[in-house]
């Protein structure tokens, strides 16, 4: 299979790269580290007549954490899972990173990478002649989501496993575009259609995700996919609370592939202020996430059961974060223990 | 227009006029004709294609050849010094890690890299690094017992980017 033609161009600065990208937004693309983009272009799912290496900008692979976090987009999975601070700091997002792919695909794929993860689906990533085979989908070439016909839209799955997990945590994002620049909550950066599931402007750059200090604050992720070692998520919890002593201030949940875009659960946040986590309060919150979950046949596993999945997650997710030792949980689910090479 | 493409492979400096939609492996391949390193899934999934660029593990399927100018790359050839084997192949070899061998040489560089980094990884450490790295013969057990055996194998020889050597 090989790579259609393109334009490649390398900028040495984010200036430069927005000025690049704005001289034909529409057909240009961005590549960080290639994971994503490079099998999409060579299934010819994506198609860019100019390609944007952002390897060679310095500034996008910095990780300052002097005041707050702020991750460059360029800043690799293996990069941030080897990070002693963002371990200890961060743990949800250490979680979330360390089982995405493999280690050779976090040596090169990158956290703005993640977050810009393109949406997936069983009618969409696959070779252009088995797509041709179906006329093709509604994502690409074709008129029809196969997931559900009468569908006005896509429904193709996120499938970022860092998104979750920063905006549990209160992340945001940097967009620089030749016109200016702009920050936004990451859950702004999201809109829940597979075709137009970012905000962000074909124009803009994902430049720097910021996380706040995390004074006080506990979060988790927990993954579901078919093999432990190396797969997209099926369904994911990211869960983070501020706590004072056992009483849990404020909480964010935050569920994965189970919809086109990262879901927020507001109800969990308002049920979980000024709480003490019991077993009763858990299995409630896990009813607000599981109300929520709108899985679709649209990648692995049978849809109302991947459905059922969120609440045992979601559950596991607030035991964890109570100070439950879950090891043995994540041992059964994974089938292997959460490590990486250091 | 062709791409010039200067780049050091397996310690020597190379250069090759290169189409400029090939990947890193194409250029391997079908440039350099250094075919140790094998073309799988193609697609980022299967680790058969992995090489190291300036010492680390990547998957030469996805790395275009415009981000190869300037760099390292050490394949499966370059593990080999002055005819003898490293010693991961040597217990690849002494206990039959390697059935039909498509997989091999991705693993010998994903288990060389773990080595450099951890020259003491348990077991699961090594399921982990070898966990992009699909084989469909062997099992598996082989493979990690051979990368154990590795670890103690004396004479650890280095690898011509200078990286390599522990024990």
């Amino acid at each position: 299979m090989r790579l259609p033609s393109y334009r490649y161009r390398a900028p040495k600065t984010v200036e430069d790269a927005a000025s690049w990208l704005a001289e034909s937004p529409g057909d240009t693309m961005l590549l960080a580290g290639g994971t994503d983009l490079i099998p999409n272009m060579k299934r010819r799912q994506q198609v860019p007549a100019t390609v944007i290496g952002l390897r060679g900008i310095a500034a996008l692979s910095r990780l300052d954490t002097r005041e707050g976090t702020d991750i460059g987009a360029g800043v690799t999975l293996t990069t941030l899972v080897r990070d002693e601070r963002i371990r200890s700091k961060y743990q949800g997002l250490w979680q979330s990173a360390a089982q995405i792919a493999t280690p050779l695909l976090r040596n090169m794929g990158t956290i703005g990478g993640n977050i810009c993860l393109d949406t997936r689906c069983t009618y969409y990533d696959q070779s252009f002649e088995w797509r041709q085979a179906i006329n093709f989908c509604m994502k690409k070439d074709g008129e029809t989501c196969w997931v559900a016909t009468s569908s006005d839209r896509c429904l193709a799955v996120s499938s970022t496993d860092a998104a979750p997990a920063l905006m549990a945590l209160g992340a945001t994002v940097r967009l620089v575009s030749a016109l200016g620049t702009r920050d936004l909550a990451l859950g702004g950066l999201y809109a829940n259609d597979g075709m137009s599931y970012l905000t962000r402007r074909p124009d803009e750059i994902l430049t720097t995700v910021h996380l706040p200090e995390p004074a006080g604050w506990r979060s988790t992720y927990w993954k579901l996919r078919r093999r432990g070692s190396f797969d997209f998520p099926v369904a994911s919890v990211a869960a983070a609370a501020r706590f004072d002593g056992d009483r849990i201030i404020e909480a964010r949940i935050v569920l994965g592939a189970v919809a086109s875009c990262p879901l927020d659960v507001p109800a969990a946040g308002t049920r979980l202020a000024g709480q003490v986590l019991t077993d009763d309060l858990i299995a409630a919150v896990a009813d607000d996430a599981y109300a929520l979950a709108k899985p679709m046949d649209n990648t692995d596993f049978e849809l109302v059961w991947r459905k059922k999945t969120v609440r045992s997650l979601v559950a596991s997710a607030l035991r964890e974060l109570r100070g439950d030792d879950m090891r043995e949980a994540r041992v059964r689910l994974a089938r292997h223990p959460l490590l990486v090479v250091s | 227009m062709k791409l010039r493409l200067t780049f050091t492979v397996n310690g020597e400096p190379a250069e090759a006029l290169v189409d400029p939609d090939k990947t890193l492996l194409e250029v391997l391949r079908e440039d350099l004709q250094l075919t140790g390193t094998k073309h799988g899934c193609e697609l980022g999934e299967c680790g058969a294609c992995a090489v190291l660029v300036d010492g680390q593990p990547l998957l030469s399927c996805l790395v275009v050849s415009h981000e190869c100018q300037g760099r390292s790359v050490v394949t499966v050839e370059g593990l080999t010094v002055d005819g003898r084997l490293h010693p991961l192949q040597e217990c690849f070899a002494d206990l039959g890690a390697s059935q039909c061998g498509y997989c091999t040489p991705g693993i010998l560089i994903a288990a060389k890299a773990l080595l450099d980094r951890e020259p003491h990884p348990t077991r699961d450490l090594i399921r982990e690094a070898l966990s992009g790295n699909l084989c469909r013969c062997t099992g598996y057990q082989q493979i990690l017992d051979a990368v154990e055996a590795a670890i103690v194998r004396p004479g650890h020889a280095s690898a011509r980017d200078g990286r390599g050597g522990q024990s």
